[in-house]
């Protein structure tokens, strides 16, 4: 952190004062002069929130993602029907039993299996064919979205919210002043904040597995050098089945949770490959520090953008991405 | 596995030697041109244009891509989109039914504006993904694609959104409406071939050989002095040029363009196309062009006649990918080179076999 200051004062700068202004645009009441340009601030601060727990759906996807590439240099553009299969699945198990966390975890385990066959069956035997690998992955996404079309039909699900975490809950931000002086208090779905908190605890955990285990330790030299890592004796496949398991089970989960709060229709799959597709190109291919920071960038990026500027809020997006590789084509948080 | 095949050295040619020429060639080529030229004495109007032209109007992407992949190495996803925005700049610069964005130009002023800049796109998304290298390259203009796929959506004043345009039609030029079935037959074949030409020739052509050089080791390359990321900017434009001839001739046949032309769909089944035909020769993705749109329009039936639900065409395209990339990677004209080369084999041995065993000539081995 001291270092980073050291090396780039002026960056550090601007960085501190974005944050200031945004602090203070998160905290205060506005002014009128400034409602009046930018909107009510109860507009404001939902695209933010909004933004923000969209970036943690956008993290858990893309983190198996960024694992699975940066481990495997497999660029599982299957990826996007993971997920749908993990939410339809999950909305399957949700309507038999009721119970919301019970289809969060077959889900998982479900979409976990999935992986493990395709690395077992396919992927091992192409090792080191990036190419040949990418090719049948775009096959079986195309499979897989035929097949959950034909038995899950066209419609839209969504996968229904547990009664305790349904409803409005109030956020210690002030949006407004009523006439009589009493300040308005910010609503927020709570589930939306549960997602938040369940993809920073994923979030942590993970960062804890990969830094602080001996399974960590392995992906991470693997992630290095494979071939050291295989010839120093360990059974390199084992490492491989590991993390493309939780790498596509974690796709499944995000798939129930996206479902919760979105919704869950064919092509579905299509959207949320191309939004982890952007995050990871923004934040470093096989990263996931780099995955959190894309992430975020995009959810902010694809709300405040919807908010402000509505026809052009997907290009926004793009735009973000052209402008990390022009400056930076290896992403923002990859090593040097 | 892109690998194409080096173009075999040829002897100096010779103009006056005309059958040298011919021959050169060999027997399969001359039958196939025979029998494409006379296609329309052969068979209905429905054949020639919804089939055999529309084949080669999506061969014609799929090679550039074939371009790019087999002797550059790059696999690039952003062809069909260059390809689309083609298809729209004729529409926005020459005559459509939407009069209030079209501006009405002469036809081969639209074409030409369109086919520079879409050339101009290709290059620059080029630009941009080459600087990552490898499999990059394909989430790269994966992205780029969808986003152009999202702009055209989203845009009502230039790209006018979800319904595009309509009412585009080919032109009138030397006393022949080029919208009919048969001029527009030898029009696709015509383009295609001069496509293909351009791709043979500029892969013998010293800068085509120096990008096969930097597709297999871009490192000599680079020692060599060549500047490899120029070579693969140059390759790209030539290439998106091929496409956006291609776009032109796809809104044409089409009569009308809308975001779902350049949709993700259509863009990874030009990628589709190219690799079940064949990334190693230029005849490779018309051959898996012909083989998609065959699938396409008759899969209902096939399906439904082996007595499965005719809706899975996806599932059908799906797994005949599937079965293609992992058993052979060179795709069809891989299959068919293994099967003449065994036949070929087989009759050797069985040449070489009677010659050993001393049986008379004609003799059953």
């Amino acid at each position: 952190m001291g270092d980073f200051i050291a090396r780039r004062p002026i960056w550090s700068f601007l960085i501190i004062v974005f944050a200031a202004i945004l602090l203070w645009l998160v905290f205060a009441v506005w002014p009128p002069a400034l409602e009046a340009s930018l909107g009510r601030k109860r507009v404001f601060l939902s695209a933010l929130f909004n933004g923000i727990t969209l970036g943690a759906l956008y993290f858990l996807v893309a983190s198996g993602f960024t694992l699975i590439f940066g481990l495997m240099r497999n660029v599982n553009l299957a990826h996007g029907s993971l997920y749908l299969m993990g939410g339809y699945i999950g909305y399957s198990i949700g309507e038999l039993t009721g119970s919301w966390l019970v289809a969060l975890l077959i889900a998982f385990l479900v979409v976990a299996v999935v992986g493990i066959l395709m690395q077992v069956l396919l992927f091992r035997w192409m090792e080191g064919q990036d190419l040949r690998q990418t090719l049948v992955t775009i096959g079986l996404s195309i499979i897989f979205a035929d097949l959950l079309l034909w038995s899950y039909g066209g419609d839209t699900f969504q996968v229904t919210t547990p009664e305790w975490l349904s409803g409005p809950v109030e956020l210690p931000f002030i949006v407004g002043l009523r006439s009589s002086g009493e300040a308005v208090m910010m609503n927020y779905p709570l589930v939306r904040i549960a997602i938040l908190f369940g993809a920073i605890v994923v979030g942590i955990a993970m960062w804890l597995a990969l830094n602080r285990t001996r399974v960590g330790m392995l992906v991470r030299a693997g992630v290095d050098d494979r071939d050291m890592l295989s010839a120093t004796g360990v059974r390199v496949q084992l490492v491989f089945i590991t993390v493309f398991a939780f790498g596509a089970g974690l796709a499944g989960l995000a798939g129930v949770v996206g479902g919760t709060f979105q919704s869950l229709q064919p092509g579905e799959d299509i959207k949320i490959l191309l939004s982890s597709l952007v995050v990871v190109i923004v934040g470093g291919m096989g990263s996931i520090p780099g995955a959190a920071m894309g992430a975020l960038i995009v959810g902010l990026a694809e709300q405040f953008g919807s908010v402000y500027m509505p026809t052009y809020a997907v290009m926004l997006t793009f735009v973000i991405m052209v402008a990390v590789l022009a400056i930076r084509p290896e992403g923002l948080a990859a090593r040097r | 596995m892109a690998i194409a095949e080096h173009p075999s050295a040829y002897p100096a040619r010779r103009p006056d030697r005309l059958g040298a020429a011919i021959a050169r060639q060999g027997t399969a080529f001359w039958v196939a041109a025979a029998l494409l030229l006379l296609m329309p004495l052969l068979v209905s109007s429905f054949w020639l244009v919804q089939i055999l032209a529309y084949a080669m109007i999506l061969g014609m992407i799929a090679l550039s891509l074939m371009f790019l992949a087999g002797y550059g190495g790059i696999v690039s996803l952003v062809q069909m989109t260059v390809a689309a925005l083609a298809g729209y700049v004729v529409a926005i610069f020459g005559h459509s039914a939407i009069t209030q964005i079209s501006l009405g130009w002469p036809w081969w002023a639209a074409v030409i504006v369109a086919v520079l800049i879409a050339t101009a796109f290709g290059t620059l998304s080029g630009a941009l993904s080459v600087r990552t290298e490898g499999i990059y390259t394909i989430m790269i203009t994966l992205a780029i694609a969808s986003a152009f796929y999202y702009l055209t959506l989203q845009n009502y004043t230039v790209f006018n959104g979800f319904s595009g345009f309509n009412g585009i039609t080919p032109p009138v030029f030397l006393g022949v409406d080029w919208g009919e079935n048969i001029p527009f037959y030898y029009l696709v074949l015509g383009c295609s071939a001069l496509a293909c030409w351009a791709v043979v020739y500029v892969a013998r052509a010293p800068f085509g050989l120096a990008l096969q050089g930097t597709r297999d080791n871009p490192r000599r390359m680079a020692a060599l002095g060549f500047d490899v990321t120029a070579h693969k900017i140059a390759a790209y434009a030539f290439a998106s040029a091929l496409a956006a001839f291609a776009g032109v001739l796809l809104v044409w046949y089409q009569r009308q363009i809308s975001p779902g032309t350049g949709g993700v769909g259509p863009v990874v089944d030009i990628l589709i196309i190219a690799v079940v035909g064949g990334l190693s020769r230029p005849i490779g993705p018309f051959i898996g062009a012909l083989v998609y749109v065959l699938l396409r329009t008759f899969s209902l039936d096939l399906l439904e006649w082996v007595g499965l639900d005719g809706k899975r065409f996806q599932l059908l395209i799906g797994l005949g990918f599937l079965v293609i990339v992992l058993f052979s990677p060179d795709g069809l004209i891989g299959i068919w080179r293994r099967i003449t080369e065994r036949a070929r084999r087989s009759r050797e041995a069985r040449a070489a076999q009677m010659r050993i065993g001393g049986d008379a000539p004609g003799g059953t081995p």
